[in-house]
């Protein structure tokens, strides 16, 4: 036996039959072309018992507030443009621009969460539906509440990049990819967003 | 002399550095040892799942028997589904996913080694959760929405061993609103439905690991079509579980919120939609069959062409129709629903769909027969299971095609003919060809071969066992016998054929015993294998036996299909192949050389976050099902303590490191920070 | 090594002879009493075609299993490594593409040989005319509850229909999805909560037909079955006739006085109808309420408890009396509760009960 050493970093110097493509974006791709059909199956599950009658208690179409979501989803919209500009930051090595545009990705982030909780604080109050009203109302709490977690994650893993480059004064190479993996899942969330805002929102509300 | 290579102090966190005991077992990202332990534990939940079955076969050797409470005898056939699906086979699947897909590729380990040991501990766990709704889970009387509760006397009625009613009874089909809050209250079925969902998590994250690996880290000149079959389907395997496990995430999630927080998915008095959940189950759950059939056909595919000495017939086609058999089966599931009373469209559509799955199916048999033809057979134990696959693959086709035919499904569906029918395809189908594959690759985890005469009497005893007890089952599902059945009547006349079928499960019991007898002996006292036992042909075999930790001393080049065998053996005029003279010299060479690498070669170190990661999963669920009550909520909150710590210890785990240190910006073997 | 292929041999040949017992064992099987749930034995047109369909299927898969099967233990025996010590190996053949299309066409046209009339059968068989009788099929754990609009009758367990005639069952359930089949008269059809199944039914003979519901439906799942009774004309109209009559309400003196007291006292009028002569006295459940099966002609049927009682060679009193006894020991999970009655009032209500023809 010879040096066998328990490095963090496997033989990354031998050639590859490869995609070309980095392992983590890879398994970044991959991971949400799963995510992917999940939002689909929660998408579809709305649909379908939004669109059937007679259900009792308010239908979540009934009382959607369009000036105000749409508001909140041109707030999430403009996180993906700030995140584009961390992303460019950090590719042109300006550390402090990268802090500055990966914390107000972050925080357009939590306007967005707030705004979540704001609608559906109303919808509880004001409108007295609640999760246990009917399935319609059920399958959109699970819907938008699972989006929201999903936003809430993205959050948190940018708050934790923006302490990093604070800590450590900066982002390196390494890091880079991080910025790279979480901005691909922010900008994944934002899409599904556009997707629910269209199809479970505008397409939906009963005038 | 294993030499550990000089790394900075940590400032953060220190990686454990202990390769061997039970801490090394921990904190071990060794995709060997991983799928070792993905072994043992599947093997273990087989071992639990098997005395479900040998119950439950107690208990229906009667008429009218009361072995069993009804309680206990559902609880014990939901069980026995759920551990054997989820606990047995598809780990056990992943077990040689594991060991082997960096082998036969030529790698050093998967892609993201940590996170693959975060996959098992999440399975190991989840499996752990599961099985504790036995002393935790409560399975109450089902309750009218008029607020009548049922009636159990107390023992459970008729029947012993109640204890164990106090675990899932709705099925591993969880069917709705049957296995709602309603007609299953309790928490057993919380346990179920989050226990999946902690399993499903599991396969998520290796299906994800386990592409990266193939797509990425092959050795040179392994193209796509020159990968062993078994990579082949594994691939194939994960792209499924990619692509289904989303829909049962969702599904279950309904479930877990009808049970737990009131929703009204499938609670029809609400305006839910029972059929939905149907849906949902078996848009999943019918990709979940070729989940667990592909890896033992990849298996097969690799055991057939070395013990008939030829190189797999119509390669291609073979890899084609897996995929093919892939891709048909995410657009069959409602042949499981032909009697729901779906329109008749529906009901012709998806027969017919079903119908095309049998070519690609047929086209797999034909070949590894073509693979057989004019070659010479040696019987081997894997062989022997090998060829008991396709056998017993063959019976489980051809019932499956009469399940296509759409009214005949009607009078055979939900009755013993079906679980006849599965059990063919995932018994002797999946379980014989992931028994060959313990056979075939037992030499590479111990250096040792299995004992060939224990093996034989164990496929002999499976064999003849497996047939006693599931080919009768064809004929009392067409005389009536439903599944799922408690008691059955006396005047049915069920009754001899029951006992053939409880003396065949306990000869496949008294298989299991001797194969385990054998595994025990033959690791201890087996005949060395040497590098080469089987005369191999893929690349797996051209290093030392048992695998070093590293695998390859030097990553190997590939120039063609079944390199190993094209490195001993040449081709004269006719076609034949003729050994070449310096092949006995070339694998002492190979030998010496795989063990004695020329330079220094790095391994991912151990960790711990894994582990902890893992614990704080099943915390969080229990929480949930608790959630009324303070200590619930508290549970959870710890469990979200400790699975964000342990994700910002992992992520800064790598920090030990300079930062420039192995960073080519290429590959970065550990894990994404998510 | 010649004692080790003789081994081998003697192991090939021992496994052939097995599966020949096998077979042999099977086909036996085949000619032994069909169970009356059995799906070989049709009793009506709509099962008859099921059936054809099936033997049709069978014997095309039974050709291929024997096809397929002969030519394994063919390569099996022919190509067996017959010297181990020979260095002569065998021909490397990677594919052959004519044999490719050959086993792929072929099934192909198998298929498409049974896709004809499958997808003919399914359009044929599903549905249900609309001019045939409807009978109202409500299931409930654990037992199917019948209603005939036409005729403004409730019964329980056992369906009652006329022979050479249509019947469409318009299903439903109270409570989970349960899967109505009676394997002579039809393939099964789930009944399902908040929506309507429906399930033609046709009988060309008359007499009873054993049936069971397939899916699993909770604790007693097995304990859920179900008979048909197929009548000729005039049978079924009487039967009808019968039906219609309410019950005569006891009074004192009668026979059936003390059971009927125990039947107000007791709690089960919160379940069970039962019509009188009086309408006055009549108890009726509505059909969408939380309900048991109608008791106004509970003895006109010859099985009770979801169709499981009396059991084999068990009197119809004894099991009654079984059954009042301690109901969930029977059935666990039972709605009807262990009354604690004493066997005098068990007697009682069985002299009632029995009077409800």
């Amino acid at each position: 036996m010879s040096d066998v050493s328990h490095d963090t970093a496997v033989d990354t110097h031998d050639e590859h039959e490869s995609t070309g493509i980095d392992n983590r974006k890879l398994g970044m791709w991959l991971f949400l072309s799963s995510e992917f059909l999940l939002f689909g199956a929660l998408i579809s599950n709305y649909l379908l018992y939004s669109n059937r009658s007679g259900f009792e208690g308010v239908y979540p179409a009934e009382i959607y507030d369009i000036p105000f979501t749409s508001v909140s989803s041109f707030v999430l919209l403009m996180s993906s443009l700030t995140m584009v500009l961390a992303h460019n930051a950090l590719s042109s090595g300006d550390q402090n621009g990268t802090r500055t545009w990966l914390f107000a990705t972050a925080a357009l982030g939590a306007v967005f969460l707030g705004g979540q909780v704001f609608e559906f604080t109303e919808f509880i109050v004001q409108f007295d539906m609640t999760l246990s009203t009917n399935p319609a109302a059920s399958a959109f709490y699970l819907l938008t509440g699972f989006h929201g977690t999903h936003v809430a994650i993205g959050v948190i893993m940018l708050l934790s990049l923006w302490g990093i480059s604070r800590k450590q004064g900066g982002l390196s190479e390494k890091h880079g990819l991080n910025l790279e993996l979480v901005g691909l899942y922010w900008h994944f969330v934002d899409i599904i967003w556009i997707v629910i805002f269209t199809v479970v929102y505008l397409l939906s509300v009963q005038t | 002399m294993t030499a550990t290579a000089e790394r900075p102090a940590s400032t953060i966190f220190k990686r454990p550095s202990t390769p061997s005991g039970l801490w090394g077992w921990i904190t071990t990202v060794d995709h060997k040892k991983v799928g070792i332990m993905y072994g043992y534990a599947a093997f273990t939940f087989f071992l639990i799942g098997g005395v479900e079955a040998l119950l439950l076969r107690v208990q229906l050797a009667q008429a009218n028997s009361e072995f069993l409470t009804a309680g206990a005898y559902n609880a014990l056939f939901t069980m026995h589904a759920t551990t054997m699906i989820f606990l047995f086979i598809m780990p056990a699947s992943a077990a040689f996913m594991n060991y082997l897909i960096p082998l036969m590729i030529g790698a050093r380990d998967v892609a993201f080694p940590r996170l693959n040991a975060l996959s098992f501990w999440i399975f190991f766990f989840g499996g752990i959760f599961l099985y504790s709704t036995f002393i935790f889970g409560t399975s109450l009387a089902p309750i009218s929405p008029e607020g009548i509760t049922g009636n159990i006397p107390l023992g459970g009625g008729p029947g012993s061993f109640n204890f164990l009613a106090d675990s899932p009874d709705g099925g591993w089909f969880g069917y709705q609103p049957n296995a709602g809050p309603l007609y299953s209250p309790g928490t057993a079925m919380d346990y179920w439905a989050f226990g999946l969902q902690i399993i499903g998590l599991a396969s998520l994250i290796s299906s994800v690991n386990f592409i990266v690996t193939v797509f990425n880290m092959r050795a040179k000149g392994m193209r796509l079509l020159r990968m062993p079959v078994f990579i082949w389907m594994s691939t194939v395997v994960a792209f499924l579980l990619l692509f289904s496990l989303p829909i049962i995430a969702v599904a279950l999630f309904m479930v877990g919120f009808d049970r737990q927080f009131g929703t009204l998915f499938f609670a029809p008095t609400g305006g839910g939609d029972p059929i939905l959940w149907q849906h949902l189950f078996w848009l999943f759950g019918h990709p979940e069959v070729y989940i667990l059939i592909l890896p033992a056909m990849g298996i097969v595919s690799e055991v057939l062409p070395v013990f008939s000495r030829k190189p797999l017939f119509g390669y291609s086609a073979i890899v084609f129709a897996g995929a093919a058999i892939a891709f048909l089966g995410f657009g069959v599931w409602a042949h499981h629903m032909f009697a729901s009373g779906i329109t008749p469209v529906a009901q012709a559509a998806f027969g017919l769909a079903t119908m095309t799955i049998a070519i690609p199916t047929g086209i797999k048999i034909f070949n590894w027969m073509g693979t057989m033809w004019g070659g010479r057979l040696r019987f081997t134990t894997p062989m022997l299971f090998a060829i008991g696959f396709l056998a017993m693959f063959v019976i489980g086709g051809l019932s499956g095609v009469t399940h296509a035919v759409v009214p005949s499904d009607w009078q055979q569906t939900d009755t013993y003919y079906i679980v006849a029918h599965f059990h063919y395809v995932l018994f002797g189908g999946s379980v014989f060809g992931l028994f060959a594959g313990l056979y075939y690759w037992f030499p590479k985890l111990t250096g040792k071969v299995m004992n060939p005469r224990l093996g034989k009497i164990h496929f002999w005893l499976m064999f003849i066992g497996f047939n006693l007890t599931f080919a009768p089952m064809h004929w009392l599902g067409l005389q009536g016998m439903v599944r799922r059945t408690w008691k059955y009547a006396p005047e049915n006349g069920f009754e001899p054929w029951n006992i053939v079928i409880t003396i065949g499960a306990f000869i496949i019991a008294s298989g299991f015993l001797v194969f385990m007898y054998n595994w025990w002996h033959s690791r201890r006292k087996g005949v060395d294998s040497g590098l080469d036992p089987w005369d191999a042909r893929t690349i797996e075999w051209s290093i030392p036996n048992p695998t070093p930790e590293y695998n390859y001393a030097k990553t190997p080049v590939i120039t063609r299909l079944d390199e190993f065998w094209h490195m001993k053996y040449d081709q004269d005029e006719d076609g034949r192949a003729v050994r070449k003279p310096d092949a006995d010299e070339m694998l002492t060479q190979l030998e010496y050389e795989g063990n004695n690498p020329e330079s220094p070669i790095h391994l991912p170190a151990p960790s711990y976050f894994p582990f902890v990661m893992a614990i704080g999963l099943p915390l969080v669920f229990y929480g949930v099902i608790y959630h009324t009550t303070p200590w619930g909520k508290a549970l959870i909150l710890i469990g979200v303590v400790v699975m964000l710590s342990s994700l910002i210890g992992w992520s800064l785990e790598p920090l030990e490191e300079p930062l420039e240190d192995h960073n080519d910006g290429m590959i970065d073997p550990e894990g994404a920070v998510v | 090594m010649a004692w080790l292929r003789l081994l081998l041999a003697l192991r090939l040949s021992r496994f052939v002879a097995l599966a020949g017992v096998a077979l042999l064992l099977t086909s036996c099987s085949l000619i032994e009493v069909d169970s009356p749930l059995t799906t070989f034995d049709p009793a009506g047109p709509n099962a008859d075609r099921i059936d054809g369909l099936f033997w049709m299927v069978f014997w095309i898969a039974t050709v291929v299993f024997v096809l397929v099967m002969g030519a394994l233990v063919v390569i099996l025996v022919v190509f067996r490594d017959r010297d181990k010590d020979s260095t002569k190996e065998p021909k490397q053949l990677h594919g052959n593409a004519k044999l490719e299309v050959i086993w792929t066409v072929i099934p192909a046209l198998i298929l498409a040989a049974i896709a004809v009339p499958t997808t003919a059968s399914v359009f044929d068989l599903t549905g249900c005319d609309p001019a045939s009788m409807r009978v109202e099929l409500t299931g409930h754990q654990w037992w199917f509850e019948y209603h005939y609009p036409d005729y403004d009758i409730d019964t329980a367990n056992v369906l009652v229909i006329p022979v050479d005639q249509e019947v469409c069952l318009e299903m439903t359930s109270d409570d989970v999805i349960h899967n109505f089949w009676i394997p002579a008269l039809m393939g099964k059809r789930y009944v399902v909560p908040g929506q309507i199944t429906l399930l033609r039914m046709e009988a060309d003979e008359t007499g009873e037909f054993w049936g069971h519901c397939a899916e699993f439906c909770g604790l007693s799942h097995s304990l859920m079955r179900a008979r048909a009774q197929v009548m000729d004309v005039g049978d079924f109209d009487a039967w009808i006739e019968a039906q219609q009559e309410p019950a005569a309400l006891p009074v004192e003196g009668d026979p059936g006085y003390d059971g009927y007291q125990l039947f107000l006292n007791k709690g089960c009028v919160q379940c069970h109808t039962v019509r009188f002569d009086d309408p006055e006295s009549s108890n009726i459940i509505a059909r969408e309420a939380f309900n048991g099966p109608d008791l106004t002609h509970f003895a006109s049927r010859n099985v009770f408890a979801g169709a499981t009682l009396p059991g084999d060679g068990q009197s119809y009193a004894a099991a009654l009396t079984g059954w009042l006894a301690d109901p969930p020991n029977v059935k666990p999970g039972s709605f009807m509760p262990n009354l604690a009655l004493t066997a005098q009032e068990i007697d009682s209500l069985i002299v009632w009960l029995e009077g409800n023809k």
